[in-house]
């Protein structure tokens, strides 16, 4: 037991020193976040009562996409330069390995986003109220979005040209997050009570970190084999 | 007693019980298709309040029924693939889901041609149109992984994860997009107490529902027989199969 939590935890930090190593890589995503954001304004126009409405929805799609497009960093960079194989003969289990991963993965991508959230939310003229949930619904659904894109991205890592691939066999599975998440912040936007849509969310991210790491194991030893 | 089902994961048994089946079938299929059509067209009352513009339930509640049933059909093959290791199950998972696709399609198609009369517009984000348009992304996601997999043993139990994980978020995107939105009328058949569709309505549709599953499994032989000889080609038996032919 312990040996397996210490190599969680070998695994977990490698990861982020290696992000932290490529620190300009590792902003992207939330810039790309941040990027999404403001261009909604631009294309739809300046009306306030208009982008509070767009708000919760305008949110929640950029972080579906930032968390898109960083999942590739997950296993690629791992599955080129031998690292993954090296995992799957530790003597560990690889679903043990593959959550550490996904953990790092979170801890570099959907904690950011999380954090920069308000900032955006006061661009779109989110009503204060609304605040707090949204950030509580970003930290119980990025994970289940770094979770489930672990699966589609262990699926396609030994694809040369596997980006929009991952997005088809993704996006589909995001759809409950995006619902109950962009939900929740509309309802404490509108005053209603949002306890449901966040049990749901929690139960989502109880779910998907459970089953997700098998899944995604299972599909990195048939990408590997 | 199991022996039935490992002789059905050989590819030469497979292929020729398929071929003893497929003639059945077919037959069984056209039957059920004109009494289907016949009794849908004709044969069953006008609706008091949609008209003749129903009849396109006949088309459009099996298609929506298959498109569900094969998706499920499907995670059960890539299950007994994953756990049994059997080849078979992989040629039939990948096999169906064009024609799952279809069926999805088709289900979309003619829910919105009757949407037209009924609600006004083509299209509406009503809880049931949008699970089965997620299906068929589910759907294309699949046949796009199959194809993008040069190796055919990789891609087809990397198939066989993705229907399961699928199959596992189904019913959580059904019922995420239910919760959502809902403008669409309540279920008219499977209420047993006391089903809200005339049984002259339901013979027919039921008579539909059997041919269009008829019609998957004919078509999903006939796809996994051309399957199993690109395969198998360098085996004996197609070898000994073609020569004799």
């Amino acid at each position: 037991m312990t040996a397996s939590w210490a190599a969680f935890l070998v695994v977990m930090r490698r990861d982020l020193t290696v992000a932290y190593r490529r620190r300009s890589e590792a902003v992207l995503p939330v810039l790309f976040f941040v990027l999404v954001v403001t261009l909604l304004p631009l294309g739809i126009g300046p009306e306030p009562r208009l982008l509070a409405t767009l708000a919760p929805g305008a949110i929640w799609v950029a972080a579906l996409l930032a968390t898109l497009l960083s999942l590739d960093g997950i296993f690629k960079p791992d599955f080129e330069d031998g690292t993954l194989e090296q995992l799957m003969l530790a003597a560990q289990p690889l679903a043990l390995l593959v959550s550490a991963k996904v953990t790092a993965h979170w801890l570099i991508t959907g904690l950011p986003l999380t954090i920069s959230a308000p900032i955006l939310a006061l661009l779109m003229g989110l009503p204060a109220d609304a605040l707090d949930t949204l950030l509580l619904c970003l930290l119980l659904g990025t994970p289940v979005l770094s979770l489930i894109g672990a699966i589609g991205v262990a699926l396609t890592v030994g694809l040369r040209r596997g980006g929009m691939l991952v997005s088809l066999l993704v996006l589909p599975l995001y759809v409950p997050v995006l619902i109950f998440g962009a939900g929740a912040v509309d309802a404490a936007a509108m005053g209603s009570p949002v306890a449901a849509q966040v049990s749901i969310l929690a139960a989502l991210l109880a779910l998907a970190a459970t089953l997700a790491p098998l899944a995604a194991a299972g599909a990195l030893r048939v990408s590997l084999s | 007693m199991w022996q039935w089902f490992h002789r059905l994961g050989s590819p030469p048994a497979f292929y020729r019980l398929s071929e003893t089946l497929l003639p059945w079938l077919w037959a069984v299929f056209a039957l059920a298709l004109g009494y289907g059509l016949y009794g849908g067209l004709v044969l069953a009352p006008t609706d008091y309040q949609q008209g003749d513009s129903f009849r396109i339930i006949y088309v459009h509640v099996p298609a929506a029924w298959m498109s569900l049933f094969v998706y499920v059909l499907m995670a059960v093959c890539g299950a007994i693939a994953l756990v049994w290791r059997m080849k078979m199950a992989e040629v039939v998972l990948i096999a169906a889901a064009p024609i799952g696709a279809a069926y999805t399609l088709i289900a979309l198609v003619t829910g919105s041609l009757w949407g037209k009369p009924m609600w006004g517009t083509w299209w509406v984000w009503d809880a049931r149109l949008t699970s089965e348009l997620i299906l068929l992304f589910l759907y294309l996601g699949i046949i796009g992984l199959h194809g993008a997999i040069e190796d055919r043993a990789v891609a087809g139990r990397a198939v066989a994860v993705l229907a399961l994980v699928g199959v596992v978020n189904v019913p959580i995107i059904h019922y995420s997009v239910e919760w959502w939105s809902t403008l669409h009328q309540g279920a008219t058949v499977t209420k047993f107490d006391k089903p809200s569709i005339h049984i002259d309505m339901l013979i027919p549709l039921l008579a539909m529902a059997l041919a269009f599953k008829l019609y998957f499994f004919s078509v999903l032989l006939v796809r996994v027989r051309a399957e199993l000889l690109t395969r198998e080609s360098g085996s004996r038996w197609v070898k000994s199969m073609l020569g004799s032919a």
